[in-house]
């Protein structure tokens, strides 16, 4: 979704550092998985057993030339043919905010994965806050790349949004991340904080 | 000893087979009749198969094509029986998706087909006239088996991958349940897994167009001069409306009239549409036996890969440790994209590992034997990662 700058593994930071916090060798479903760059990276670098989710026809073809087992879908519906708890992660990278129903889904991806890995644009970051308060207009920025009438982003949420979501749906979070606009990850831990200076936000969480 | 010279030279010779010419044909399951699903057996039995491109050291590269319905096994070049092309040369051929620079390709005719392998219009060794209908009804599962004789014979144990539409996506399928372990890919195009009601419906009408036809004598009318030609020519009619879409037929004939200005007020073909499948319906008479498309249609309509799993698909592939792609077609009607995600629902639910497209396209079920480069792009990076993949495994 967004355009940043790569380190040598040819993978957006970002994604570098969902990859972090995966155990090697486990087993992956990346829902929304493009074409395949992450899901890749995790089996070359990190040996994981990998399977994806992706609707456009691009990423599909992409992903399944990288010699992955990606198939072509829409995330809410398909995710609830996958049996119970039958991954280790589920990811769902910078996609939660184009769910019809965002809570639903964080419920699909504990039921399908022990794991989940989410990642989304974070509403309440600065920059979003001043052109919204003093210009007055959706924002249209990096992480937030399309002008409101046409974007597929239909959710918008905040960090402490977020937070707020998991703690009413009795989810727990084990880690969580600041993510600045350059896909690295912040030494911001207070929560205040992250919503004011993280462009993205990123969460493992699991069912508590 | 005589028996494994020719046996090798034969190999030697077919390491690059041309295009052109007739099929390799074995006479197989003289000592070992084939025990058929419906319990009864049949042998010996001849099997017509083709092969290209060139069988590596360690037989890793073998790709098995599989036919549809009315297909044989000449998937390129010109074909002996009908002077046309092969059927399959946008996937299958020198630099192709399936390419024959790297992969031995293999297409066998199904049994009960009447394009070399035994089928209804062979003739019957216990009574030295044509089968008819004492043919016995086989099913895919038994189509398939007879294949992975013939592999036998050839010294072919692996499968670095079978590919197929429509049936040939079916015995894709049953290739993958029934020989996990000879399986490495699998690629099911515009297929399904169980022959749905409407599916049998269009079958039956068919098979009752046949019938109806007073040459067909009880499937007896290779004893006579005159074989079922408008029966069969209507059920070609009939299967054919199937395998395309309501869109690709607009936009090809519409309502257009063939050769007139205005309507005659007669039951001529007045539409392009109408002489258009009278043309399909003659044309195919002169290739395909009535019986053969009896026994074919019937084994496709017994076909239903969760039968033996309480109605669970996912229960056929459990423990499959073969690569799977799945593909189907926007327009198709006949085998829909539905069909397809219940394969692709069923192989994950199963842990199989699996990749799906569903391929925009608006000419209907024939899709696949069309250029379609979405759907060529899909297969050959499907089979040339798995290649690199293989490649990179056996590097010490």
């Amino acid at each position: 979704m967004n355009s940043q700058e790569s380190r040598a593994s040819d993978i957006r930071v970002d994604l570098l550092e969902i990859a972090r916090v995966i155990e090697p060798g486990s087993t992956v479903l990346d829902v929304g998985c493009g074409d395949g760059s992450l899901l890749d990276y995790l089996v070359r670098e990190r040996q994981v057993d990998g399977r994806g989710i992706e609707l456009s026809p691009e990423g599909v073809n992409k992903s399944i030339a990288k010699g992955l087992s990606v198939i072509q879908g829409n995330a809410e519906e398909d995710i609830s043919f996958y049996p119970d708890q039958s991954f280790d992660y589920v990811i769902l990278s910078q996609t939660l905010q184009a769910m019809t129903r965002p809570d639903l889904m964080l419920e699909q991806l504990l039921r399908v994965g022990r794991k989940a890995v989410v990642s989304f644009p974070n509403f309440g970051h600065w920059k979003v806050r001043l052109n919204l308060g003093l210009l007055g207009t959706m924002p249209v920025n990096s992480t937030l790349d399309y002008p409101w009438y046409s974007t597929p982003n239909i959710h918008f949420c905040t960090i402490r949004d977020f937070v707020n979501l998991c703690r009413q749906a009795n989810i727990h979070i084990e880690q969580s991340m600041a993510i600045d606009a350059r896909g690295y990850r912040m030494r911001v831990q207070a929560i205040r904080l992250a919503n004011l200076m993280a462009t993205q936000g990123m969460y493992v969480i699991t069912r508590k | 000893m005589l028996f494994f010279m020719n046996h090798e030279t034969q190999q030697e010779s077919k390491k690059e087979t041309a295009d052109e010419g007739f099929a390799d044909v074995v006479t197989l399951g003289q000592n070992q009749p084939l025990p058929l699903d419906s319990g009864k057996k049949i042998g010996p039995f001849e099997v017509a198969y083709k092969c290209w491109g060139r069988l590596n050291a360690d037989k890793s590269n073998v790709v098995l094509v599989c036919h549809a319905l009315t297909g044989d096994h000449y998937v390129r070049g010109t074909n002996p029986i009908t002077g046309k092309r092969g059927w399959w040369e946008t996937m299958v051929g020198p630099g192709k998706p399936v390419d024959t620079d790297r992969y031995y390709v293999i297409c066998i005719n199904v049994l009960g087909s009447c394009a070399g392998t035994t089928g209804p219009a062979s003739l019957n060794p216990d009574t030295g006239k044509a089968y008819g209908l004492d043919f016995p009804v086989i099913t895919i599962g038994d189509m398939v088996r007879a294949q992975a004789r013939l592999l036998d014979h050839l010294g072919i144990d692996k499968l670095f991958s079978v590919i197929g539409g429509s049936m040939g996506g079916m015995q894709v399928l049953q290739w993958a349940v029934d020989f996990p372990d000879r399986v490495r890919t699998a690629i099911a195009i515009a297929t399904t897994w169980r022959h749905s009601a409407q599916n049998i419906a269009f079958h039956e009408v068919g098979r009752q167009a046949i019938m109806a036809d007073a040459n067909w004598a009880h499937g007896r009318y290779l004893d006579h001069d005159e074989p079922p030609h408008a029966g069969l020519a209507v059920a070609r009619m009939a299967a054919h409306i199937t395998y395309m879409s309501e869109s690709g037929l607009t936009s090809r004939f519409g309502r257009n009239l063939q050769d007139r200005d205005k309507v005659a007020f007669g039951f001529d073909a007045d539409f392009q549409i109408e002489s258009y499948l009278r043309h399909q319906g003659i044309s195919f008479v002169d290739r395909f036996d009535a019986n053969s498309y009896l026994y074919i249609t019937r084994a496709m309509d017994y076909y239903d890969l969760a039968a033996g799993h309480d109605g669970i698909l996912a229960s056929a592939f459990k423990e499959s440790k073969t690569r799977f792609c799945v593909l189907s077609f926007t327009s198709d009607w006949l085998y829909t994209t539905e069909e397809s995600r219940h394969i692709v629902r069923s192989l994950n639910a199963a842990r199989a590992r699996v990749s799906f497209a569903d391929i925009e396209m608006d000419k209907g079920h024939d899709s696949f034997l069309l250029d379609c480069p979405d759907m060529d792009a899909v297969v050959r990076g499907f089979l040339s990662s798995e290649a690199e993949a293989m490649d990179g495994e056996n590097k010490p």
